[in-house]
């Protein structure tokens, strides 16, 4: 599954790197402890996260995720964006609680036909 | 004391510079990559890289980071000046921290950084001097055993 059947699916808004909506992602972890998400997650994960400010985008281009999602209607700083833009990880946000679009973004993965 | 030999590279980080956070980890897996180590022992020395970045730059005033590539293995020296660790075990603990407010609500201080060094080590080795600073090696053995 793309990044952009995603963003179709579930009314995500992207924020950076449109160029990137082609991303397979072969996996995901959600989490808000950074050393959690750099310990656990995989390459080709996305990532369903609170957190807003520029480390993120740190941690996703060190494990290569496809992606992160931003969730709770949270907005990325300004610099996250920035830096995302630069090191090609794509941002979406969704207006949904973490647990509920981890639960829809499963059920996609694992269930779509 | 790793074989200067085989030294490839040394980073220098700022304490408190929370901004440019992962750009040595970021730098040395580029750096990895063009020498042709596997992606598997490249994402450890990531995971390990970063957290021994975060943590200098979490607690204390400056740092190092080094690099050795050896025939059989990949070693990372972190060495700083600080607040040193009192008790190097309990650090270890996953969950332990010390970590203040400002360090927490960006998601780092869960106490998980020293576990995962070590879980992504082959061999890993921890000492610290309270007020004068701590030092780190981490070797990944680029044969997996």
């Amino acid at each position: 599954m793309t990044l952009q059947t995603l963003i179709d699916e579930l009314g995500l808004k992207c924020k950076c790197c449109w160029e990137k909506l082609g991303n397979e992602i072969e996996g995901g972890y959600a989490g808000d402890l950074l050393s959690d998400v750099m310990g656990n997650s995989k390459k080709g994960d996305i990532w369903v996260t609170r957190q807003v400010h520029l480390n993120i985008v740190a941690v996703a281009s060190l494990k290569e995720h496809a992606g992160i999602v931003i969730v709770q209607g949270a907005s990325p700083d300004k610099d996250t964006i920035e830096k995302a833009q630069k090191e090609g990880i794509p941002i979406m946000v969704s207006d949904l609680p973490e647990f509920e679009l981890v639960g829809k973004i499963y059920h996609l993965m694992h269930h779509a036909q | 004391m790793p074989n200067e030999e085989y030294l490839e590279g040394k980073y220098f980080i700022q304490g408190r510079d929370f901004v440019d956070a992962g750009i040595v980890s970021s730098e040395m897996k580029k750096y990895l990559k063009e020498k042709g180590i596997p992606e598997g022992i490249i994402r450890k020395v990531a995971v390990v890289t970063f957290e021994a970045e975060v943590n200098i730059i979490s607690y204390a005033e400056q740092g190092t980071i080094k690099c050795y590539i050896e025939p059989d293995s990949v070693t990372i020296e972190a060495r700083d000046i600080g607040v040193g660790i009192e008790d190097v075990e309990l650090a270890q603990q996953e969950g332990y921290s010390t970590a203040d407010d400002s360090i927490r609500e960006m998601g780092f201080g869960a106490g998980m950084g020293l576990a995962n060094i070590k879980n992504h080590s082959d061999e890993f080795e921890i000492s610290s001097v309270p007020n004068e600073g701590t030092y780190l090696k981490s070797t990944i053995y680029l044969n997996g055993k």
